[in-house]
């Protein structure tokens, strides 16, 4: 990664103008001059940061933060109301799979036509053609017309034109929920390459999981502002936090009960062996006890309590839950604590992150959640690699001939 | 290039493309464009102009076995109805007056056609201007541009009627042409561009504009004769010049002075006077036919600038009214 910055932002602002039943038409522009009414909607307050070239960053927040105005404005397909964007090398945007496809004309024409809008010329698509249509898939029906295509190949040949432009800096919004799970892999692997190849990546995501495995840093949005940026595991706590805080404000109605927020707080995560007193040092194979504690404020019928365990690369390995041990659970006023108790802990070696909460029994609801509350390194004595260590054995059978 | 470097199956080493880059292009986005740079940009895509007017050909003809032909096909019965109608039905005593009708018709539908849809294409491509970035004036432009082709086959049914009819063109004033066509193409593009964005906002603007394509069709001379039904009136009053206001005016009298190629004509219903003769273009002399139109490329040319600027004005706000 080098500190040129590929991307910069600079206090950019973007203001939506909502109109109650304005009309497109002359007359009614002119009958309702004056008194237009309208209010103003601020999507995005001056935002400023820098990506650096070769850094892959996320952009997390929730529906309406901001995020693919962001990310329009970094494509250029919007302009900021103030401030600006520059952007240092060639980008391409994934803003929609397959937009400007002609439904009319051949796959062929289409990834020549799309090739020119990403910004290639004829001879550069000519290049790289073999490679789109053996990416996408699409060797036997690239002489069809796209209005015959199938969803999953148009979006196929969509992100094959987007990649194969080789931009220095690749927006994707969400694009990569699309297609089946096998193409996805092949996207995601697509993108690892990029990276690899030290362009710039910047991806608007929901999934948390993805922004860890794949982000150097990530940009939390909330409302249109900023609230964070920095380490994926880091940001993805706030951006919990931030949706926590949105939900706080919020009463819950389930189960024929009304929920404040703060009713319910999650104090503490902690690992311990079964009936210890003072903390020894985990063995892979160990015995550990999980405890969240908390408070209530308020009685809270029905509720869940779950855990994560993510490893250092931040992949998902393990998760409990009560309502998959079938325990119905309701919250008394007062402090407690839930134990999970595990028999064994699998893990070999690595240092996992626990993350914890407590959430309503339909799970709509997230009441308290502390992300990467505590840490369970372990002593792995075995020899093989592996993050996952279990009892095994070998035995040998000879079949004499 | 750092194209080269990821083309193959990439090796660690050869992977670093940042640090020996060559320098990148910078952009920027921001609520204000100059138009230089805007210019600058519609000029790097070029390609996808060309791309864009041949979709729009492929598309318009796609399922169609004749293809192609069809748009010469209704030029061609245009023009066999005008000969029709105007050489046997109602004698007008022109000459050829199929020729003289077509050959303004020609330039005119080059205009209408390119303006009308250059104002709705924003919109109707609203899709891909949501969704893509590009320099969207692009769109107007080869809105233009597909009109432009099919002119030419237009031109070429009318070349196809003038060698039948045996009618020969003015042939040493044929280069004339170039810069009427360009004066033409010059204010279609500034109008299709200002238009284009205006109708994002207005969207009665393409309504609008066929009511006005229809009026300006008649304050041009292509059915009647400038000279021999206009100026004898205008001239009393010193009014000329306002119906030379008119940008089509002197372009569809040069394409007239260049194709149609007879200024003066015996009026064949005049069979009284066989020697009478009646000056149906202009009989001014090549050079101001040249000025004129030279005069009315320039305007384009600022035309163009303005709609530019007017375009980057009213850009910002496209994805949000769409």
């Amino acid at each position: 990664m080098s500190e040129q910055s590929a991307v910069t932002i600079e206090g950019v602002s973007k203001r939506f103008r909502l109109y109650h039943e304005r009309g497109n038409s002359l007359k009614e522009r002119i009958v309702k001059a004056g008194h237009a009414r309208y209010e103003d909607l601020w999507a995005l307050h001056d935002l400023s940061f820098d990506v650096k070239e070769g850094e892959t960053i996320g952009i997390l927040g929730h529906n309406g933060s901001g995020k693919s105005t962001l990310l329009k404005c970094i494509c250029g397909v919007l302009q900021p109301t103030t401030g600006q964007v520059v952007v240092r090398g060639k980008l391409a945007g994934l803003l929609e799979l397959g937009a400007g496809f002609q439904p009319e004309l051949s796959g062929r024409d289409n990834v020549y036509l799309n090739g020119s809008m990403l910004g290639l010329s004829k001879k550069e698509v000519a290049k790289v053609f073999d490679e789109i249509v053996e990416f996408a898939e699409l060797e036997q029906f690239i002489d069809n017309q796209v209005k015959f295509y199938s969803s999953g190949m148009y979006v196929r040949l969509g992100f094959a034109v987007a990649v194969s432009v080789k931009p220095d800096i690749l927006v994707i919004d969400e694009v990569l929920a699309v297609g089946d799970e096998r193409f996805q892999r092949k996207c995601l692997q697509r993108i690892r390459e990029f990276k690899e190849q030290g362009r710039t990546i910047i991806v608007v995501t929901h999934s948390a999981d993805q922004v860890k495995s794949i982000c150097d840093r990530a940009v939390v949005l909330s409302h249109g502002n900023m609230l964070d940026i920095g380490t994926p595991g880091h940001a993805v706590q706030i951006f919990r936090d931030s949706l926590l805080g949105e939900e706080a404000s919020r009463p819950v109605h389930e189960e024929n009960q009304t929920v404040h927020k703060g009713d319910v707080t999650l104090l503490d995560i902690h690992c311990t062996h079964p009936g210890a007193v003072a903390s020894l040092p985990f063995r892979s194979g160990d015995p550990v006890e999980i405890t969240l504690v908390y408070t209530s404020s308020a009685t809270v019928k029905g509720v869940v309590f779950s855990i994560e365990v993510h490893s250092p690369l931040g992949y998902l390995v393990l998760t409990a839950s009560t309502l998959d041990l079938d325990e119905h659970l309701d919250l008394e006023t007062g402090k407690g604590e839930l134990t999970f108790s595990f028999d064994t802990w699998p893990f070999a070696g690595e240092e996992m992150k626990i993350s914890g909460g407590i959430l309503s029994r339909l799970g709509g609801v997230v009441y308290a959640w502390k992300e990467d509350a505590c840490r369970l390194k372990t002593i792995y004595e075995g020899r093989s690699p592996g993050i996952v260590t279990l009892p095994v054995k070998a035995s040998l059978k000879v079949a004499t001939l | 290039m750092s194209d080269d470097a990821s083309a193959s199956v990439p090796s660690p080493e050869k992977q670093k493309v940042v640090d020996v880059a060559p320098p990148k292009q910078v952009r920027v986005v921001s609520a204000s464009s100059s138009v230089p740079s805007r210019i600058k940009e519609i000029w790097r895509c070029r390609e996808l102009l060309l791309n864009l007017v041949s979709t729009e050909i492929k598309v318009k003809y796609k399922n169609s076995s004749l293809g192609l032909l069809w748009s010469m096909v209704a030029p061609a019965t245009t023009l066999a109805i005008y000969w029709l109608v105007f050489g046997l039905v109602l004698k007008n005593g022109i000459p050829h007056f199929a020729i003289y009708l077509f050959s303004g018709i020609v330039f005119w539908n080059f205009f209408q056609t390119g303006v009308q849809t250059a104002t709705g294409v924003v919109v109707q491509q609203a899709g891909i201007v949501k969704k893509v970035a590009f320099p969207r004036e692009i769109l107007a432009i080869a809105a233009v541009g597909t009109a432009a082709v099919y002119m030419f086959f237009q031109a070429i049914v009318l070349i196809l009627f003038m060698i039948v009819v045996g009618n020969a063109p003015a042939w040493n004033l044929l280069p004339l042409l170039i810069p009427a066509l360009l004066a033409a193409a010059l204010i279609s593009v500034a109008l299709g561009i200002a238009l284009s964005a205006v109708n994002v906002y207005l969207r009665d603007m393409q309504h609008l504009m066929e009511v006005v394509m229809m009026a300006w069709f008649w304050a041009c001379p292509i059915v009647y004769s400038f000279w021999h039904s206009i100026y004898p009136h205008t001239d009393q009053h010193g009014l000329t010049w306002v119906y030379l206001l008119n940008p089509m005016t002197p372009i569809i009298l040069t394409v007239q002075r260049v194709i149609y190629a007879h200024p003066v004509v015996h009026l064949t219903t005049d069979t009284a006077n066989p020697h009478s003769l009646t000056q149906l273009l202009p009989p001014w002399p090549a050079t101001s036919y040249l000025w004129m139109d030279l005069a009315l490329i320039v305007v384009g040319l600022a035309a163009t600038y303005g709609a530019l600027a007017i375009f980057g004005r009213l850009e910002g706000n496209f994805a949000e009214e769409l």
